[in-house]
This record gives C-alpha cells, sequence and structure tokens, in this order.
C-alpha cells in the first residue's frame, strides 16, 4: 500500500464510496458449485465454487486470459458451462429455456465495448427490453427509463442515437439500460476498459451509487481504486482457477499466492 | 543552443479569421476542382464535351425534331419524315408505340376491361406507400395485407368479376405482376433463409444451404422452363395449375436464394456483441431477430437488396423465352407486322425506358432509406 494516490487515480474525487450504505444479507443470490468449462480441449474454467449473498459487490481480476470474461458470463449463459452447476436467483441454471429467460431478466449485464444499438434512439435502448420481456406498457416503460437516464445523468440525451454519444455517456446508458429490467444482480465486464480518464471517472461514479443502493455486483476489472473502496471481496483468477479471494484490505496488503504477488505488483507498477 | 532557439516558438498574438481565397469557392472553385484539376483532368473534362457535343444533338433530332407519331405504318413514317426533311433523312418512328400502345400496356386484356388493371397499379401504390414510407398513417398497413387478394380478383376476376384468362395477360402489366410478386415474396423467405443458414439447428440449416446452393447453381430460364413444361409431368393429371402463377413461383424462389446470400452478408456485418446484449436482455430469439438484428441486417444489406430487386425485375423479360407475351415477348408479333416489319430502334428504346423509370425509382428510394436510416451522425 505504498502508491495509493497512484492507484486510486480514477476514482470520482467528489464521491467518496460510503460503505456504511453498503451491507450483505445472508440470503445467497449467485451459487457455483465445481463448475468447469471446455472451449473444445481447452479446459478455460476449472473446477470453480463461487457463493454470492446478496449485496455483495465482487471484483474479479487477474492477467489476460485467465477466463474472468468467461466466468461472468456463464452466469447469465452466454457462455455454456459442461460440468457442475450455477444457480442463480434460486434458479438453477441448466439447459431448460425458460429457466434461462428467467435469470437473463434478473441479471443484468454491462460490457467493455458497451453494446448499444445503434438504430434505436437511448429512450428507446432503454425501454426496449421492459416492454418486450417484462410486458411493461410502453408510457410506464419511457417513465422509469427517464428516471434511470436522470440517475445516470443524461437525461438530457434521450433522444439521441448512441453514435452521437461520447464513450462514458454510452458506457453509462447501458447501465441505465440494464437498471431498466430492475435486475437482482449487475454483471460488469471490464466496463472502463475502453473508456477515457476522465469518463472512467463518469462510470465509476454511477457504479459507486449501485453499490450504495445495494446492488449485488459482480465486476471484472483493473481498476483497483474500485476494488479497495468499494468491493467487499476480490478475486483473482489465473488460468481458469480461481488461485485467491479475500476482503480488499488483506487482498491488496498480504497477498497470500505467489502468483497474486507477481499479478499484483505488475498491475499496481512495483 | 542554436537548435533550442530554433523549436521553441510562441505565437505572437490571434490572427483574425479571413475568408478562403476565392479561386477555391463558388462555380469558379468548384470547376477547377472537379474539372480542371489537373492536365489529365482536363483533358478528361474537354473529350467528355467533344462527346457530349457529338452524341446527343443528332439523338434529339432523330427522336423528337424529326420523330413521327401519328402514322399507319412504317413507309408511310419514312414518306413524313421524307418530305419534311428531304430525301434519306431518318426520323423515329414513335407512330408504332402510339398504335400498339394499350397491348404494350395490357397484352391482350378485353378492352372494356381496361379499368381493373389501371385500378389495381393504382391501389399498389396506395398499398405500397406505408410500407416504403413511415409518414403515412399505420393503419394503411391493412390495406397492404389484404392488397395481393385485391389485386388478384381485380386483374383475373372472380367473386362477381368477369373472369379474365391468364392467356390474355401480357405487356408492362405482367412485367409487372411478376416483378412485385416476385420482389415482395422474395424478401421475406429470403430472410427466412438467411437465419436458417446461420441457425444451430442441422436440419433446417442443411435444408437452407442445399436450397439456396441449389438456385444459385441454375440459370433463371431452367427454371422457367421447368415451370412451363416439366411441372405438368409432376403435378397430378388434370390439375389446372395457372402458367403467371407457376412463373411467380419459380421466379420468386430464384430471387429468394440470392436474397437470403445478400442478407447473410448484413447478418455478419453485425458485431457479435449485439447479439450477446440482446441476449443478456433476455430477449428470445425471435425478439432479439426482429428488433435488433434484422432491423440492423436489412439497413447494412439496402445496397444489395434493391440491386437484387432490379435484377430480377430485369429479368422478369426472360418469361418471353417461354411464349409469354411481357413487353419483350410482344415485340416480336409487331415486327411481324407487315406494316410494322423493319422497326426496331423505337420499340426496344421504349421497353427499355420503361423498365428504366422503374428500376430508377427504386434505385433512388434505397438511397432515400439509407439517408434516413443513418443514426451515427
Ligand atoms: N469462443 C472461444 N473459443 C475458444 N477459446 C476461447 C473463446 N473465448 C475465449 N477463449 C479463450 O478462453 C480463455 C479465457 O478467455 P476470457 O475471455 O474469459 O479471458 P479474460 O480473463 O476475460 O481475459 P481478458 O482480460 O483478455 O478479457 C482465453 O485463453 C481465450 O483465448
Ligand atoms: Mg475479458
Amino acid at each position: 500500500m505504498t502508491d495509493a494516490a497512484q492507484i486510486d487515480d480514477h476514482m470520482p474525487e467528489d464521491h467518496v464510496p460510503d460503505r456504511s450504505k453498503m451491507s450483505v444479507s445472508d440470503e445467497v443470490a449467485i451459487q457455483i458449485d465445481n463448475m468447469n468449462k471446455w472451449y473444445g480441449e481447452f479446459h478455460v474454467l476449472r473446477d470453480i465454487n463461487l457463493t454470492v449473498n446478496r449485496g455483495e459487490r465482487i471484483v474479479i481480476c487477474g492477467p489476460s486470459g485467465s477466463g474472468k470474461s468467461t466466468l461472468i458470463r456463464c452466469i447469465n449463459r452466454l457462455e455454456e458451462h459442461q460440468k457442475g452447476d450455477i444457480v442463480v436467483n434460486d434458479v438453477e441454471l441448466n439447459s431448460d429455456l425458460k429457466n434461462i429467460d428467467k435469470i437473463r431478466a434478473e441479471v443484468g449485464m454491462v460490457f467493455q465495448h458497451f453494446n448499444l444499438f445503434p438504430h434505436l434512439t437511448i429512450l428507446e435502448n432503454c425501454t426496449l427490453a421492459p416492454i418486450w420481456v417484462r410486458k411493461t406498457p410502453k408510457k410506464e416503460a419511457e417513465a422509469d427509463a427517464m428516471q434511470m437516464l436522470e440517475r445516470v445523468k443524461i437525461p438530457e440525451q434521450a433522444h439521441k442515437f448512441p453514435g452521437q454519444l461520447s464513450g462514458g455517456q454510452q458506457q453509462r446508458v447501458a447501465i441505465a439500460r440494464s437498471l431498466c429490467m430492475k435486475p437482482r444482480i449487475m454483471l460488469f465486464d471490464e466496463p472502463t476498459s475502453a473508456l477515457d480518464p476522465e469518463m472512467i471517472k463518469e462510470v465509476l461514479d454511477t457504479m459507486i451509487g449501485l453499490a450504495e443502493e445495494g446492488m449485488t455486483m459482480l465486476v471484472v476489472t483493473h481498476e483497483m481504486g474500485f476494488a479497495r473502496m468499494v468491493a467487499n471481496r476480490v478475486i483473482f483468477m489465473d488460468e481458469g482457477q480461481i488461485v485467491e479471494q479475500n476482503e480488499p484490505e488483506e487482498f491488496f496488503n498480504n497477498p497470500k499466492s505467489d502468483r497474486t504477488k507477481l499479478f499484483l505488483s505488475q498491475i499496481l507498477g512495483h | 543552443m542554436s537548435s533550442d532557439t530554433s523549436i521553441s516558438y510562441v505565437a505572437s498574438g490571434q490572427i483574425p479569421p479571413s475568408p478562403p481565397p476565392a479561386a477555391t469557392t463558388g462555380v469558379m472553385g468548384w470547376m477547377r476542382e472537379n474539372l480542371f484539376d489537373g492536365w489529365m483532368n482536363s483533358v478528361l473534362t474537354i473529350v467528355s464535351i467533344a462527346a457530349i457535343v457529338l452524341i446527343v444533338p443528332p439523338i434529339i433530332d432523330w427522336a423528337f425534331l424529326r420523330g413521327v407519331w401519328n402514322a399507319g405504318s412504317l413507309s408511310e413514317c419514312r414518306e413524313i419524315v421524307a418530305a419534311a426533311h428531304g430525301e434519306g433523312v431518318r426520323g423515329a418512328c414513335w407512330a408504332v408505340i402510339n398504335e400498339r400502345f394499350n397491348q404494350f400496356l395490357f397484352g391482350f386484356y378485353p378492352t372494356h376491361l381496361y379499368w381493373r388493371p389501371i385500378l389495381a397499379f393504382v391501389l399498389m401504390f396506395v398499398a405500397l406507400a406505408p410500407v416504403l414510407f413511415t409518414q403515412v398513417p399505420r393503419f394503411m398497413l391493412w390495406f397492404s395485407l389484404i392488397y395481393p387478394v385485391v389485386a388478384f380478383l381485380l386483374i383475373w376476376g372472380g367473386m362477381g368479376l368477369e373472369p379474365v384468362e391468364s392467356a390474355k395477360l401480357g405487356g408492362f402489366m405482367l412485367a409487372l405482376i411478376i416483378g412485385t410478386t416476385g420482389i415482395v415474396a422474395s424478401l421475406p423467405i429470403g430472410i427466412l433463409l438467411a437465419l436458417g443458414r446461420q441457425s444451430s439447428m442441422f436440419f433446417i440449416k442443411t435444408i437452407c444451404v442445399i436450397f439456396i446452393e441449389f438456385i444459385r447453381g441454375v440459370p433463371l430460364i431452367t427454371l422457367l422452363f421447368v415451370a412451363s413444361v416439366l411441372l405438368n409431368y409432376f403435378l397430378p393429371p388434370g390439375t389446372e395449375f395457372d402458367l403467371i402463377l407457376r412463373v411467380c413461383i419459380m421466379v420468386t424462389l430464384f430471387s429468394s436464394a440470392y436474397m437470403a446470400e445478400v442478407i447473410r452478408g448484413g447478418l455478419a456485418a453485425l458485431p457479435q456483441g449485439q447479439y450477446e446484449a440482446a441476449d443478456a436482455l433476455g430477449l428470445n430469439y425471435w425478439k432479439s431477430t426482429r428488433l435488433i438484428i434484422m432491423p440492423q441486417a436489412l439497413k447494412v444489406s439496402i445496397p444489395g437488396i434493391v440491386n437484387s430487386f432490379i435484377g430480377l425485375f430485369k429479368d422478369t423479360t426472360l418469361v418471353s423465352v417461354i411464349g409469354l407475351l411481357d413487353p419483350v415477348g410482344l415485340l416480336n408479333p409487331i415486327r411481324a407486322d407487315s406494316n410494322w416489319n423493319g422497326i426496331l430502334w423505337e420499340l426496344y428504346l421504349f421497353v427499355a425506358l420503361f423498365f428504366f423509370i422503374f428500376c430508377f425509382g427504386m434505385s433512388r428510394y434505397s438511397m432515400y432509406l439509407e439517408r434516413k436510416l443513418k443514426t451515427d451522425r
């Protein structure tokens, strides 16, 4: 913990995360048991065991290719696991399409490259899933969406198209779009990696707000400042395995495994 | 030290804005930039202007100034031109178009029933309007939906209207019937084929691939012969299966195979992230296809789709080979008429003009649509 300023440099100065607002309940949100996944012959996830309680903010880090994205994409079935069990919101994830739809409606996901729908306006991006999946009446969906856009601080962009927005704004729209489905869990896959520093701050600001509202969050990120100040647990993955997990203080100050030490020394630059 | 002073620089003040030099703006600027930009460009410009001056006036003379609109035969035309402009001068004999105009439009459709195809033609635009232009009220789409039935009844009769047999249909009417049927039906079939080809279901995928590759590998004219001759062998004896309907089906199948490939190109252009985002939001396959994937894939494919439409519309002239009297099929009986024996240019130019108008219209519409759907600026 020598170089805190350098580590934390993308955190918004005017929004210090308030940990007293973040509480973890006993209720289990995600339960992963002995999960394995292969791409052809390549064993990409190996014996993953992970229990996530409601209200947890988990940061997942690790070197490129370690399987971080694959892990969180298994949780909403963007990738299929071949062995072990995943239970999300008490629904078992198997090939039953009904279960998959049920889980996806309750689990929001934010991607590195935003993946907004370029042919729809910002507002339409936000109302599409509520209207077509949740069957919310259009008026109500639009009112909800405007509220979400206000929360991510871009209500004035509602009638523009994604291509007309900056990267940071697009990512905040992507978060709002997920929130419009009123998810109970949010997955983030490197949400700030494609952004400039100023924009990273905007997005982290939004994510801190979410954490303070008690959202269950799994975040793949290299923003160690965010991990330190918001996460209640940091998971380090390498070669398809969970190598180490701990509370952020312990994780950063006192890493146990050599691989973690090496990774931290590389990412923190000393 | 001298190198230090040479790279250090401080602006001495703000330069006020000034207008661009006259030579780069206005008509002169445009000409300089587009017509006389370098010697190569200048030579090409001068050669082009010379070509236009040499070619266009004689054509205008022939077609309009010396054109004859009223005459009973080709020889009469020639006499009129000779009388007005001197012996040996040539002029267009549009009189043949004038005399055969109704035949060009309707083939041998009963004269007293001309109002029916005309009404069907006008209603076609009413039916197309809400599909082509979003400004038109949406309830009009209901009419678009029932229009095929309306048009069928108007043209072939039935339900109280005097029936007209297929053999009497011809001319531009026939080209439009086959063309629009093919265009309207091949787009949805092409979409389904393209989706099927991408499907993860083995049998659906295989069937789509075989269909597309087979149809694309066979010339349209072969399919038309199959429609006109071979199909009779396969159908149960005694079944009455209209030739025009058979041709419409073949043309539709042919063009839907091409359409499928054009749309597949559009699908391939979509980033994987669009599928993932739709999935992650809980949209099922059909909803994400309809709301997210297809609108974008079709938008990218517009030039290719319209290209196929135009190709298909012009290919309808091939039906003349199996004896249908489309505009090209009508030319032979006209040229065989002793009154008009020897006439050539006027007939083909007229048919070409008809096709050009419709194809150019489609091309312009596609450009309008591309501009309208542009959302990235
Ligand atoms: N569709 C696929 N087919 C085959 N191999 C894949 C596929 N997707 C990912 N992989 C491989 O699986 C491994 C894990 O990929 P994953 O995207 O989960 O890594 P990651 O930890 O998210 O890395 P990064 O930090 O670069 O995003 C990598 O070695 C990758 O090459
Ligand atoms: Mg990744």
